[in-house]
């Protein structure tokens, strides 16, 4: 009984949100937050590999998400539906809903393919060093796409929405969620399985200490690879499903600035610690979602008191002021992030008579 | 056919040779001391030896296969575990942890079988927790196996650390400096702890020690060498009564 309560759980508010939406009990608006709460989880999660687990400081995942994010959306534009840029579809549309899962693996093995970019030099170059390199990596893909013309260029790449209309159009049900779902559950999963593993652990003797790894018979440099390879692969399926949540993808919004909510996630959450991955990922989402409402809130009570002058207003830009400012705190009072190296269990003791969390 | 040859060694960083024409030969299960003052290169022998650096020349021959320039790790799997002098465990995985990594060469599962958890990594999984739980109650660790190495005694930490080289069945091993930093009782324990492991799992030991007591009643043959050379070699009585051995030590009364 004790394996499957956490994915009795998760099965239960996943079925009850898919219900929920199809009878329009939750708005789109609603739905698009819980989509991108799934799409964080990933992210974080797979992020936590490579920063947490593996103790790298690598600051350019969005790059693989938007590896991901290309592949998928170009193959299912281009098979699925009609575009001016690759004609007619190739395959009948209403494939589309049993071909979805096929595309976003595929871009899943684009992006970690992409990973190995960044996994060759890591054999040599640690810290400061491989940081700067994920930096150039995440410039290079992003430059990339912006030049490629035939996807858009800086004005981006569109037509998802077409892919979800065509799924739509055979089984009319919330198929985003239910795909957001079915790829975030799948992905944590197989992290918990890799790094539960005596093989996933190597990846945490290279962070505690790389030489006796070595000397121990770990084979660093192929861990690295499987490590950077698995990391980015599954946020190369983050970035499939964000272009299908958002039916429209720009260059930029793969940039430095996705790279860094990674960061802000995964150390708020705790390096090593995949609950904590999943809570920051849910808290900061929910954040960035609340700041929405609360500065505007925030601008009308200044102006009631009159505390601020009337030709000052405060921005939606200054989210990026205090989430930053977020990770200031946060380093100065806990830089272990909120979980630190444990699990939820390690917390409260009692949850391990429910699941066993490592 | 020896365990283990080693021939003409020499190695250099840029212009400093750390060791120069090193020669020296196992033959089947000793237990040899290398000896010499500081910086006179012993470890940067063993650290030859392991993998981690490329000799400048020479050969070195373990169990047939010449292991110059290969990579640690496949040095190790091949039967050649060492420790080292400052310890390098993993502090923050528990004792089972650190030795159920070690066992990283004989996995027999693969990526895919860890991700569907078929038959192939559960048998694994288990074969690896009984050889550490196995190993660890050999060498009677076994209450500690939940602890974190580094919440263990300095003593325990080094036993943990011969335990894990142990742990990759090797047929010979390297122990730098095993003695540093331990008082006399558990300098005690630890010949103890070698002379049984040396007999009872029947392997050879080359240790680098400073501790003239320990090198002396463990070790049936000593090496000595100083700025890379080898100085003299002998049984222990002969080193002790060797001049040169001396006058490296102890330094020459003529100033």
């Amino acid at each position: 009984m004790k394996k499957f309560s956490v994915p009795a759980l998760f099965i239960f508010i996943a079925v009850g949100t898919v219900v929920a939406a199809h009878f329009e009990m939750i708005d789109l608006y609603v739905q698009t937050i819980i989509m991108f709460i799934g799409v964080n989880i990933i992210l974080s999660s797979s992020f936590n590999i490579i920063n947490g687990y593996m103790g790298e400081f690598a600051c350019g995942h969005a790059g693989f998400m938007a590896v991901g994010a290309y592949v998928t959306s170009i193959l299912n534009v281009m098979f699925f539906t009609s575009n001016k840029t690759f004609g007619d579809p190739i395959l009948s549309p209403e494939l589309a809903l049993w071909f979805f899962p096929v595309t976003m693996i595929i871009g899943g093995i684009a992006a970690a393919i992409t990973g190995v970019l960044v996994a060759i030099p890591s054999f040599k170059t640690r810290d400061d060093y491989l940081a700067i390199i994920t930096l150039a990596a995440n410039f290079i893909i992003v430059s990339l796409f912006i030049n490629m013309d035939t996807l858009g260029g800086p004005r981006g790449f569109m037509g998802m929405k077409q892919v979800l209309f065509a799924m739509e159009d055979v089984v009319f049900i919330p198929w985003m969620l239910i795909w957001t779902f079915t790829f975030t559950y799948l992905v944590v999963f197989l992290i918990r399985r890799f790094v539960s593993s005596t093989y996933g652990k190597g990846i945490i003797a290279i962070h505690q200490d790389e030489i006796a790894a070595e000397i121990m018979s770990v084979n660093t440099d192929k861990m690295k690879l499987v490590a950077f390879m698995f990391s980015s692969g599954l946020a190369g399926i983050a970035g499939g499903l964000f272009a299908h949540i958002l039916g429209y993808i720009n260059p930029n919004s793969f940039n430095i600035l996705k790279s860094t909510e990674c960061l802000v996630m995964v150390y708020l959450g705790g390096m090593g610690s995949l609950s904590g991955s999943i809570i920051a990922a849910i808290l900061f989402t929910l954040l960035i979602e609340m700041l929405r409402f609360i500065i505007p809130a925030a601008d009308t009570l200044l102006h009631f008191i009159p505390l601020i002058p009337d030709t000052f207003h405060l921005s939606q830009v200054l989210k990026w002021v205090i989430i930053p400012f977020i990770l200031v705190i946060l380093m100065q009072f806990r830089p272990e992030g909120i979980m630190g190296n444990r699990e939820l269990s390690d917390f409260f003791p009692k949850l391990k008579k429910y699941y066993e969390f490592k | 056919m020896s365990l283990l040859k080693i021939n003409g060694l020499t190695h250099q960083f840029g212009g400093l040779t750390a060791v120069s024409d090193f020669s020296t030969e196992f033959h089947g299960n000793e237990l040899m001391g290398l000896i010499g003052p500081n910086g006179a290169g012993k470890t940067t022998v063993f650290n030859i030896i392991s993998g981690f650096y490329k000799p400048t020349e020479g050969k070195i021959m373990f169990k047939g296969h010449s292991i110059s320039g290969m990579k640690p790790h496949s040095v190790t799997s091949l039967g050649v575990a060492r420790t080292f002098q400052n310890i390098r465990l993993w502090h923050d995985m528990s004792l089972l942890d650190n030795i159920l990594i070690s066992q990283h060469y004989n996995l027999g599962y693969n990526l895919f079988d860890l991700f569907v958890r078929n038959r192939r990594y559960m048998d694994n999984e288990k074969r690896m927790k009984s050889i550490a739980i196995k190993l660890l109650e050999q060498l009677d660790l076994v209450q500690f196996i939940d602890e974190q190495p580094k919440n263990l005694p300095y003593g325990i930490q080094r036993k943990i650390e011969i335990a894990r080289a142990l742990s990759v069945k090797p047929s010979l091993l390297l122990l730098d400096e095993p003695a540093a930093g331990l008082n006399s009782s558990d300098v005690q324990e630890l010949i103890k702890l070698i002379r049984w492991i040396h007999k009872e799992f029947d392997i050879a030991i080359w240790m680098i020690e400073h501790q003239m007591a320990v090198v002396m009643s463990l070790c049936s043959w000593i090496q000595v060498i100083d700025f890379g050379k080898t100085i003299a070699q002998g049984t222990p009585e002969e080193i002790q009564n060797n001049p040169a051995v001396i006058k490296a030590y102890l330094g020459d009364d003529k100033i």
